[in-house]
């Protein structure tokens, strides 16, 4: 039978490495990935203030804005004349151009035969007009 | 020194998030209601007006609605999610630091700006949040979170103060506090205020007065740290707080920035734990959870991302471990890599007392599949392996809620966009 013998025990600190080990051939493009191309990053520059809104009608086509398209409406904007906005007018939101004639704000469509709507009261300008996406096929 | 803290609250949240987007609410009674549509959980002015009270049961309103020509919604949380990040990011350039404390209201730091006028910076950060989002909001100031919180209460109520209400003006806080009722200060509970009604003590001001070894025998700690709160002396965490009906947070800003899921994972299921503890102990279950987090907003040279997602828990829960689970899809769905995370925290909304609680239809059944899977959950937690897909898969899909009138997801589905007349 053998003697139980007292042992000092000294705890030793060992590195762990986290560093996994590839086997196979590492990519070559490892340090040069990006981000795919966003394009709603791109659109919505201060996405907390822009909402999207869908088109409808034609009163803008001449601004190159038509039925069914998408725009991004920046809330953060302050809107000028020549912006193109969407304004609430007695509650119905719209959109159209924001102009200036003899010291009056005037809300004008982009097309033949739509009337001019003068600034009031009763209109609030919403938001301006930054952004503009469409697809086709 | 104390540096002064805001409290921002919306006004009539939920109701002016669905005003922002239909011009048609404006200025008629509105209410929204609660999950599955059984009470009034917000309230328009004009709704206030003809008597609707907070968590009024719908079908004993039909004869009101119908006389008035009430509006009623169901709840749009994807929506009131959406508009609170960008309430919080109109808030941001107006503070040191910040603190959601709810869906609707968010405490302010205003160390750095005192040399400012801060009713004037208050009403700019009002006036910002109004212009991002059309969300009216009041403004509270006080020396401690609760003074703010009664500030802005004030403010709510008495349009002498314009919006926003500074009672860090002696004068100001005296006159508020002593017709402010002992009852509606922030942390004080029906039991409690009972008492206080006894002592004779029934004004905020009665209660700054009172000495603390009296309150000390009347009430709890809290009671005397609330005292203290009052007199302009901070001693309450947001965490001491009970409850409101409305809704409660759990947040935190991290020390280090967390820059992989898991860690935020861990973090975010301690979070969900201790939320799933303060609803059982104050009796509540939450029909919602949101669980947040962000970058660093003050160091714009690093990357941003601020994300929040708004889940449902159907049935209503109290069980942290569902929390959990609710709250991990979140973060699964808007985690994006690339960032520092510098604060994360869950809201839980639409809370209602547990015995109260609509029973589901489905109830047992989805009881079963949520034991199942938070079974999972827990292992999961226990071993740190938060990354784990649930083995049970879909445990909302097995039916939904009633939403009879929700409004269009404005701002989170494309297929939803309000429209614009050209």
């Amino acid at each position: 039978m053998r003697a139980l013998v007292p042992v000092h025990l000294t705890p030793l600190e060992l590195p762990l490495l986290l560093v996994s080990t590839p086997a196979g051939f590492p990519s070559p493009a490892q340090d040069d990935m990006e981000e795919p191309i966003d394009l709603g990053d791109w659109l919505v520059e201060h996405p907390a203030a822009s909402y999207v809104m869908r088109v409808e009608g034609y009163s803008m086509s001449g601004a190159g804005i038509n039925d069914g398209d998408l725009i991004v409406v920046n809330r953060a904007k302050k809107p000028r004349a020549g912006h193109i906005v969407v304004a609430l007018v007695h509650g119905d939101r719209t959109l159209k151009r924001l102009a200036r004639r003899e010291d009056r704000l005037l809300l004008v469509a982009e097309a033949e035969g739509y009337g001019e709507i003068v600034v009031d009261e009763h209109v609030e300008v919403w938001g301006v007009v930054v952004g503009l996406a469409r697809r086709y096929a | 020194m104390t540096t002064p803290v805001a409290l921002i609250d919306c006004n009539n949240y939920y109701v002016s998030c669905e005003r922002a987007f239909d011009a048609g609410l404006v200025g008629v009674p509105v209410i929204v209601l609660s999950n599955n549509d059984g009470c009034a959980i917000a309230r328009s002015a004009e709704a206030k007006a003809l008597g609707i009270r907070m968590g009024d049961p719908v079908h004993f309103l039909r004869d009101k609605i119908a006389a008035h020509g009430i509006r009623v919604l169901s709840s749009n949380y994807a929506l009131y999610g959406d508009m609170q990040r960008r309430v919080v990011a109109a808030i941001q350039p107006f503070a040191r630091d910040f603190e959601i404390y709810s869906i609707d209201e968010t405490f302010v730091d205003f160390a750095g700006f005192e040399h400012l006028d801060l009713v004037a910076h208050a009403r700019a950060m009002s006036a910002q949040v109004r212009q991002w989002t059309s969300i009216p909001t009041c403004v509270g100031i006080g020396a401690t979170k609760t003074l703010a919180k009664l500030g802005n209460a004030a403010a709510k109520k008495n349009p002498l103060f314009d919006g926003v209400a500074d009672l860090r003006e002696e004068r100001v806080r005296d006159w508020v506090l002593d017709r402010f009722p002992a009852r509606d200060v922030w942390g004080v509970g029906r039991a409690t205020a009972a008492k206080l009604a006894r002592a004779g003590i029934t004004t905020a001001g009665q209660l700054r007065d009172m000495a603390m070894k009296r309150a000390r025998g009347l009430g709890t700690v809290v009671l005397e740290r609330l005292i203290a709160e009052l007199r302009g002396i901070p001693a309450m965490a947001v965490e001491t707080i009970e409850p409101q009906r409305k809704g409660m947070a759990v947040t935190r800003s991290f020390g280090t920035p967390v820059n992989d899921i898991e860690t935020l994972m861990g973090a975010v299921a301690q979070y969900a734990m201790r939320a799933g503890e303060k609803l059982r102990q104050h009796g509540l279950a939450a029909g919602r959870v949101t669980v947040f987090f962000h970058t660093d907003p003050h160091k714009p040279e690093r990357p941003q991302y601020s994300a929040s997602r708004t889940l449902s828990a159907q049935p209503m829960t109290s069980d942290g471990l569902v929390l959990l689970a609710l709250a991990r899809r979140g973060v699964e769905s808007a985690w994006r890599e690339g960032y520092a995370i510098t604060k994360a925290g869950i809201m839980l909304d639409d809370l209602i007392t547990q015995d109260l609680r609509p029973r589901t239809l489905f109830e047992e059944d989805s009881d079963k599949r949520v034991r199942l899977m938070t079974a999972m959950d827990e292992v999961n937690a226990r071993f740190g392996k938060f990354t784990a897909v649930p083995a049970v898969q879909g445990f909302r899909r097995g039916w939904t809620a009633r939403s009879e009138a929700r409004s269009p997801n404005y701002t989170t589905r494309i297929a939803e966009v309000p429209a614009v007349r050209a």
